[in-house]
């Protein structure tokens, strides 16, 4: 154990840097033991979101790093939590497949510093812990629907395993779902299995340009009710269209609706003449091939356009896609609010200026609990004033706290980081 | 099998219990006859049989909310019931206890397609929700194949798959929201017609399990747009290996077929004498392979496959060339558990699943073990996501046949955990498997899941005697055995 913390000098923090599962669960048990919460990092890319802390321990997991197994013919890897999610892709890419959730990297949306690639920096345990997913969402699934198995140490500082290492498994309850999306609040997280899919051999983006938010969300509905197994469906506003690196994206001047297809390039390209035919009145279409869609799907799972400009308070808002159109109307109703669609209207990018709680108020009104708003990137001071995650009806709340007390029952793994701390 | 010893209080307050249940559900929806109550003595799994002490059969969820409220405040317990098609006992009544029959949950509720969702009550049949959206093109994906009887409360609970489930996910991954009851009355609504729901994903914890945690009252699934076109190849293979081997190189070839089903050679020999469906007799294992999507993709994979099935030594191979040769092909293996049926007085279904590559081994084994125990056994396989269901041929009158049956099927399923894979793919824990969890977990996992319960049902009333081998108590699991200054390390650093 010598060694394995540091003192990192000027405030007094202590860094708890455990080397094995055996040491992870010692520092939590003594955690527990003396009621001293701990910050749980994985690489750090995702501290600035969720509620800020303000803890004197951190429990920084970068030593639990490294593939451990990969049959790529089984459809399952497993990897120690903190490894680098760019060094698990470059693995998958060896192989033509990947994690079909498409994890998105957001280290430069929440710090502006370039996060270097597509893993940017961030853990394959992170992703997975605050389950985030990319353009592929609607169609293959989310993060959770990924996580197949993992090993951890609960807040009681006791080390246990869930799930397994095969693609289809209901032996027991499905703790996978439940660590995903707790944000490090129940358990740190060891070792973690997850499904991964073939890459598709071929990529088309299919745009649309000029069309309102209305018209967009009726286009993309109408793509998805089609049999073309459209995998990504975005709308851009003419102001955000400009901001994108594909020229044929920026250079329109104008909006544009982009539906991805993958798959055999037969199939691609006899879905990609169809879809343009069944959707000509939406508007004049063009098409970007492989490279450009890398990078436009890039942006729209990293939410590029709106790292430039840091100062608004952005959401993220998961509802239902036919909502979409009258939520954008009311919310940006004289107000200053950017905003993208993703998911084909199911996910919506609100990046609202000048209003003193970031937004909150007029997007969970308009919601009107239909949906789900978190706030992604705000000052530490607005993300402790409002509600980051959609606040739970009270039935729901109470549940939530016995889940939180049955795993870490003193509230020493990243206590706050969801909700306000009780009591 | 041993089930929680009967409460002799709750049983002697029977006709006070009925009365308090009558209040809240009038009429015909409280059952306490003896042989009306026989109805529900047993689910899928009819080796285990018991009849409960009562029976309610709720129409709306004020009513569920007050029975369970009841059932809270009088401590008596509670199993919830869909169809009762569950293969692993997971409805199993128990004598002391009251069966929650959902079946009058059988509204669908909104067809909602601008949002490819649909919003149904429990009971309706896993089937009866693709009916309601065929006319518009659209399906709901997991088709178990009992899909005809079970209901879609029971599908959440036991987060059911089927034959299409590598490509489009099982029960977890097709459900967006929930209105769920828990045992002390609270109504709660987890998920709705969004993708994602933040804060804890307490609908995932829901699906898959098995009753225990609270009664589902209204289900929000995904509908998709049907397919445009599916073709099918059935192939034969002069052995295991062979066949094992081309299912990994077609996904190695980044192909995801819709359906990649396995038979062996008992199973294809059964299916073939009940169904006529044209198998080859002369193979030792039968893939069907399924390629769905647009028509060009179907055309394009099924090349592609009949390539790697012939470089992997396919000794025949046959396209469909039109949907009713496609359903021929499905027939024979949709028909699997009756045709075995046929063949043998009794037949136990067995459900874990393997990293696939160990398949040959997995199956030379089963051999062995079939004759040590002198009973026969079948296979059927999801050999895309390496799901096995070894169907083992008893007979019930022959005395010490089923008990012989089940070791070998826990011998099985202790060999599925040995080679990496898990005791359950698709039919869940419940009764069955409840005593084999300590092959996969120990009890710091065990407790942890159980802390879950304790969450939501403190006192252990729903659907108690599944899934775990020991319930124990909330209060004991929530005791901590770390005290103050007595680290197990003197060296770490103080806080
Ligand atoms: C011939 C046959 C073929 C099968 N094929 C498949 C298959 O291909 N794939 C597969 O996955 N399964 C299969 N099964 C298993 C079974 O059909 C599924 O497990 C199904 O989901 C059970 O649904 P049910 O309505 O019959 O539920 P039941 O058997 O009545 O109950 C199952 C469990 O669900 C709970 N439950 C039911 N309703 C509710 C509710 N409203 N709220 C809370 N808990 C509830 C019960 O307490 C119980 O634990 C098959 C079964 C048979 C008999």
């Amino acid at each position: 154990m010598q060694g394995a913390f540091d003192e990192a000098g000027e405030r007094g923090l202590t860094e708890f840097l455990p080397g094995d599962e055996g040491e992870l669960r010692d520092i939590v048990a003594a955690a527990a033991g003396e009621r001293q919460p701990l910050e749980v990092i994985g690489a750090g890319s995702k501290r600035a979101l969720g509620r800020p802390l303000q803890l004197p321990h951190s429990l920084v997991l970068s030593r639990f790093s490294g593939i451990v197994a990969y049959e790529p013919s089984e459809l399952v890897l497993t990897a120690k939590a903190a490894t680098p999610l760019a060094l698990l892709e470059a693995a998958l890419g060896e192989n033509n497949q990947m994690l079909a959730f498409e994890p998105p990297a957001w280290g430069r949306l929440l710090d502006g510093a370039d996060s270097g690639g597509a893993g940017g920096g961030q853990t394959v345990g992170g992703i997975l812990a605050c389950n985030l997913s990319g353009p592929r969402r609607f169609k293959a699934g989310a993060a959770r629907d990924h996580f197949l198995g993992f090993r951890a140490v609960s807040g009681r500082g006791e080390v246990f395993k869930a799930g397994g290492k095969v693609v289809k498994n209901v032996t027991g309850y499905d703790l996978c779902k439940l660590m995903a999306g707790s944000y490090g609040t129940l358990a740190v997280l060891s070792e973690v299995t997850v499904k991964v899919l073939p890459r598709p051999e071929k990529t088309r983006t299919v745009l649309i340009f000029g069309p309102d938010a209305e018209r967009a969300v009726a286009a993309m509905t109408a793509a998805l009710a089609a049999p073309h197994e459209v995998s990504g469906a975005a709308y851009l506003p003419a102001g955000l269209a400009r901001r994108s690196a594909v020229s044929y994206v920026a250079a329109g001047g104008t909006s544009v609706v982009a539906l991805r297809l993958e798959g055999p390039a037969p199939s691609v390209l006899a879905r990609a003449s169809a879809l343009r035919g069944e959707l000509a009145e939406f508007g004049a279409g063009e098409e970007l091939h492989g490279r450009n869609s890398a990078v436009f799907w890039r942006e729209i799972a990293d939410a590029a356009p709106f790292a430039i400009d840091g100062k608004r308070a952005l959401w993220r808002v998961s509802l239902p896609p036919a909502l979409a159109p009258a939520l954008l109307r009311q919310v940006t109703a004289g107000s200053d609010v950017e905003y993208l669609l993703d998911w084909g209207g199911g996910l919506a990018w609100l990046a609202v200026a000048g209003a003193a709680d970031g937004g909150a108020g007029a997007i969970r009104a308009a919601l009107a609990g239909r949906g789900h708003a978190t706030l992604i990137r705000a000052p530490a001071a607005l993300r402790l004033a409002v509600a980051v995650f959609e606040p739970p009806a009270p039935g729901l709340a109470a549940l939530t706290a016995r889940v939180k007390a049955g795993f870490d029952p003193y509230g020493v793994l990243n206590p706050g980081r969801m909700y306000p701390p009780q009591g | 099998m041993r089930m929680p010893e009967p409460d002799a209080g709750v049983l002697a307050r029977r006709a006070e219990i009925a009365a308090a249940l009558r209040r809240i559900v009038p009429g015909e929806g409280v059952i306490a006859d003896a042989d009306e109550l026989r109805a529900y003595e047993s689910d899928g799994l009819t080796a285990y049989r018991q009849a409960p002490m009562l029976a309610v059969l709720p129409e709306t969820v004020d009513q569920v909310s007050r029975i369970l409220r009841y059932c809270h405040d009088h401590r008596v317990k509670i199993v919830p019931r869909g169809a009762g098609t569950s293969l692993s006992g997971g409805a199993l009544p128990l004598a002391d206890g009251v069966l929650l029959g959902m079946g009058k949950f059988n509204r669908i509720l909104e067809l909602d397609f601008a949002n490819r969702c649909a919003v149904v009550q429990p009971g309706v049949t896993n089937l009866g929700i693709s009916n309601a959206v065929a006319h518009a093109g659209f399906y709901y994906a997991p088709d178990p194949s009992s899909q005809i009887a079970c209901t879609i409360g029971g599908n959440v609970a036991e987060n059911s798959g089927g034959v299409h489930c590598l490509k489009y996910g099982l029960t977890t991954n097709n459900v967006l929201g929930l209105e769920m009851v828990l045992i002390d009355g609270t109504v709660l609504r987890l998920g709705g017609k969004a993708l994602d729901a933040g804060g804890y994903d307490l609908l995932g914890v829901m699906i898959g399990s098995e009753g225990l945690l609270g009664v589902v009252t209204e289900v929000t699934v995904r509908i998709l747009r049907r397919p445009a076109a599916a073709r099918a190849l059935l192939i034969g293979f002069p052995s295991n290996e062979s066949a094992g081997d081309c299912v990994a190189a077609i996904i190695a070839a980044g192909i995801i077929p819709g359906g990649m089903e396995m038979m062996d050679k008992p199973a294809i020999a059964a299916a073939e004498a009940f169904v006529k469906a044209g198998y080859p007799l002369d193979v030792e294992a039968l893939l069907i392979v399924e390629l769905d999507g647009p028509q060009a993709e179907c055309d394009h994979l099924i090349e592609r496959v009949r390539e790697i099935a012939t470089a992997h030594g396919a000794s025949s191979l046959r396209a469909s060339r039109s949907e009713e040769e496609r359903l021929a092909f499905w027939a024979g293996r949709k028909a699997a558990f009756p045709a075995v049926g046929r063949i043998s007085p009794d037949y136990y279904c067995m459900d874990g699943t393997i990293p696939r590559a160990r398949l040959p081994e997995v199956l030379a084994r089963m051999r062995e073990m079939s004759v040590r125990y002198g009973l026969r056994v079948a296979n059927v396989f999801h050999a895309g996501d390496g799901n096995l269901h070894p169907l083992i041929l008893y007979d019930a009158n022959e005395p010490g046949e089923l008990e012989r049956a089940e070791a070998f099927g826990a011998d099985i399923l202790r060999l599925c955990v040995e080679v990496g894979g898990v005791l359950t793919g698709e039919h869940g824990v419940g009764v069955e498997k409840r005593d084999l969890m300590p092959a996969m977990f120990d009890e710091t996992d065990l407790a942890h899941q159980q802390r879950l319960k304790c969450a939501f049902d403190p006192d252990g009333l729903l659907n108690p005697g599944k899934v775990f081998p020991q319930l124990h108590r909330c209060a004991e699991l929530g005791r901590m055995h770390i005290h103050r200054g007595a680290l197990p390390h003197p060296e770490l650093p103080r806080f």
